[in-house]
């Protein structure tokens, strides 16, 4: 796959494709000075915003701006509508995986899971099992990483079902570009996002807990300003008008979950938690944990408090387990995958091991519990000092990883240093699964590898953001 | 057998303590042959019920204490009807295979010593249990019986290199070995009525999985499988999975504990 040609969304450097037939003209018609000033100016509004990701294990500014680019990612509603019916498809098997995995088992029964894979598997968590949960939904927020290759061929390079972040990017590139080209929104048919937060607080009141009665109390838990998101975390509580709280902030008494306010304690029914599992709870968790609440999973488990995501949701996406979800969507769904998966070697195996080791400088090789870029190998652009030491690492631990062909991602125009030239590009859309139905915001957050030829997209290594734009009618 | 449990624990704080929460197992978990005529669990004098189970299947419940509070008391008492299956546990309805019981954990994670005790436990000669009975055996030998020698913290392989332990070490060493020789293992807590003279006490022991009877228990301190006079309470992983009391505290120097076991045959 690394010796196909890169497809550009925009059809560069050949005839524009429709979708972008406006942006193409706007490229056309405005200045390059004009473009610098308005990036300025964007600048300047995310700092007023406070728009920050803090970056881990790098010097420098610790609130460092994410690089925006000013030129949107566009797709065509009809493209939208292919890829949204595959999200769908593919969130539905994944939540019904992970209540079988802590019920009945029945994929691994039938052998069409390897058993061990999962139980055995550090995100499996035990204190999950024999738990019904209000409408079975585990991962209610899922990010879905995709890339594409083709003008029909995305693929799913992971699946982000625990508390996947970067969805206030999505909401604040559009108000930003709202507001620097208005016109050009007056004249292009863009599906909006600003009412992500609405879809997504009612998503959270549609799962309360069986005790609740009533209109469920939502807060937003997190564990904190050091935390990288915590940005993310009171813009959400805050558009949705809900409590931004901290584990101190609330209270189990009498397996209840309640929240300290001027008035007095007040039921909490439904948490949306950023923390993670290891942290909801020192009694059952991590002993020493202070970012949680002690007896949050007592008051989980007697049906009075939801946490959104579940605990336990970890378990959909391993990095090993990822590559049987399009078996899952057969097992539980009776369909045919909508999305692809990525081909994947799993290290685990003697014989992917061989081949991959002897690919190695193909390859794109990942640490299965890693995020965010860390402990990764991207062959076609490594040293033979890197080479060495992944293959080093490959033969101690195998088990730690998987690896996949190094895809030819799709480029989009960007604004850089030298003008506008294209890069590569992936996009997270943002699935919401409540108990009555799955909401989807049109589009997600385009990330783009901001370094000429860099397939890396992370904000973390260096990549910015898009707006991402999907056409009306 | 018909037990009789009276289990009264009194914790007192060196300086009040402005909160106290706990997380309690203390209810019998279903199976294994025991009949419950009776169980109560009191805190500071008021009845406490379990309000949920946790993923192993021990029913649970949490109580929070707000301070000041110098002291607390839990008490246990119940009425149970027992029977001799000589550790086979057969009826018990599982909410995770046995595989997940491989899992190792901080409190019975493998080293070499412990790797060593169980390679020497390899040969399989007259089944499964005898070899149980083998390791279980060496266990006891390589772990002395001294009361207060290590505390709840303690791992398997530290309590292997001490030399001696409790019964809760006794169990973390035999389920880390027993796990190391690809037997599914797991932790247990419970009471025991140990003599005649109705001295007993909070015992803790493990269950081994085996290939034709599922889970069998085994008491490396006393070198048995549980007979009529153990009651299972609650199982997971380890000590802390199990734990019959798990707290965390809001100030309260130098807690202690008091703790009147009383187990009785009859009544």
């Amino acid at each position: 796959m690394s010796d196909t040609a890169v497809f550009d969304e925009m059809g560069w450097p050949g005839e524009t494709r429709a979708p972008y037939a406006l942006v193409d003209a706007w490229l056309k018609s405005v200045p390059h000075e004009q473009l610098a000033l308005k990036r300025r100016e964007a600048e300047g509004l995310f700092r007023r915003i406070g728009i920050t990701f803090a970056v881990y294990s790098e010097g420098g500014d610790p609130e460092r701006l994410i690089p925006f680019d000013l030129i949107p990612r566009v797709l065509a509603q009809a493209e939208w509508q292919r890829l949204k019916l595959g999200l769908e498809q593919r969130v539905k098997a994944l939540n019904a995986f992970i209540h079988d995995v802590y019920h009945d088992r029945e994929i691994l029964r039938a052998g069409r899971v390897p058993e061990q894979l999962v139980i055995n598997n550090s995100q499996f968590r035990p204190e999950m099992a024999g738990f019904d949960l209000p409408g079975h939904i585990y991962s209610h927020i899922a990010g879905i990483d995709m890339v594409r290759t083709g003008p029909d061929q995305y693929y799913v390079l992971e699946d982000n079902c625990r508390t996947p972040s970067g969805v206030s990017y999505m909401v604040e590139n559009r108000e930003v570009m709202l507001r620097l080209f208005p016109d050009l929104f007056r004249r292009a048919s863009v599906a909006p996002v600003a009412h992500y937060p609405d879809e997504l607080l009612e998503t959270l009141r549609s799962v309360p807990p069986p005790n609740c009665r009533g209109e469920p109390t939502v807060v937003l838990l997190t564990p904190g300003i050091h935390n990288s998101a915590y940005y993310e975390h009171a813009f959400l509580a805050d558009e949705m008008g809900i409590e931004l709280v901290e584990g101190e902030d609330l209270l189990v008494q009498g397996d209840v979950c309640y929240m300290r306010t001027t008035r007095g304690l007040a039921r909490v029914d439904v948490i949306y938690r950023r923390i993670d599992d290891d942290y909801i709870d020192p009694l059952v968790f991590n002993p020493n944990s202070m970012l949680g609440v002690p007896g949050l999973y007592f008051a989980y488990r007697a049906g009075n408090v939801n946490l959104t995501n579940a605990i336990g949701a970890g378990i959909a996406d391993d990095k090993a387990v990822y590559i049987h979800v399009p078996e899952m969507v057969r097992f539980y769904l009776g369909e045919e995958p909508l999305l692809s998966n990525v081909p994947t070697w799993d290290c685990r195996l003697p014989e992917d091991l061989k081949y991959v080791l002897a690919h190695l400088d193909e390859l794109v090789v990942k640490a299965v519990h890693g995020s965010g870029g860390y402990g990764m190998l991207v062959g076609p652009h490594a040293t033979q000092a890197q080479l060495a030491e992944f293959a080093a690492l490959l033969r101690a631990r195998p088990h730690d990883y998987i690896a996949q062909p190094t895809l030819a991602l799709s480029t989009v125009p960007t604004f850089v240093e030298n003008g506008i030239a294209p890069r590569h590009v992936d996009l997270r859309p943002f699935v919401l699964s409540g108990g009555d139905r799955i909401r989807i915001v049109p589009g997600g957050l385009t990330r783009v590898a901001l370094r000429e030829g860099s397939l890396v997209v992370n904000s973390s290594q260096g990549g910015g953001t898009k707006d991402t734009w999907v056409l009306e009618g | 057998m018909h037990l009789t449990i009276h289990h009264g624990t009194l914790y007192r704080y060196g300086e009040a303590a402005n909160r106290v929460f706990q997380a309690l197992r203390l209810w019998p978990i279903p199976g294994g042959g025991q009949v419950i005529r009776d169980w109560r669990v009191e805190i500071d004098g008021r009845k406490l019920r379990p309000t949920c189970r946790d993923g192993f299947g021990n029913p649970a419940a949490t109580h929070v204490i707000d301070g000041p509070v110098a002291s607390l008391s839990i008490v246990v008492h119940a009425e149970v009807d027992t029977q001799d299956r000589h550790g086979v546990l057969g009826d018990a309805v599982e909410s995770l295979p046995p595989l997940f019981y491989l899992n190792s954990t901080e409190l019975t994670a493998i080293d070499p010593a412990l790797q060593a005790l169980a390679d020497a436990q390899r040969d399989t000669s007259g089944g499964e249990i005898a070899q149980l009975h083998r390791l279980c055996d060496s266990v006891r030998e390589r772990v002395e019986y001294r009361s207060d020698s290590t505390h709840v913290t303690t791992s398997a392989a530290e309590a292997l290199a001490h030399g001696a332990g409790v019964c809760q070490d006794h169990a973390h060493v035999l389920i880390a070995t027993a796990r190391a020789l690809g037997f599914p293992a797991r932790y247990v807590s419970g009471y025991l009525c140990a003599s005649a003279d109705g001295a007993a006490a909070s015992h803790a022991w493990a269950e081994i999985h085996v290939s034709k009877l599922g889970w069998v228990g085994f008491d490396a301190t006393n070198r048995i499988c549980p007979d009529e006079r153990y009651v299972r309470v609650a199982v997971g992983r380890d000590y802390r999975d199990a734990a019959p009391v798990r707290g965390v505290r809001h100030g309260g120097l130098a807690e202690t504990l008091e703790v009147r076991v009383r187990i009785g045959e009859g009544q």
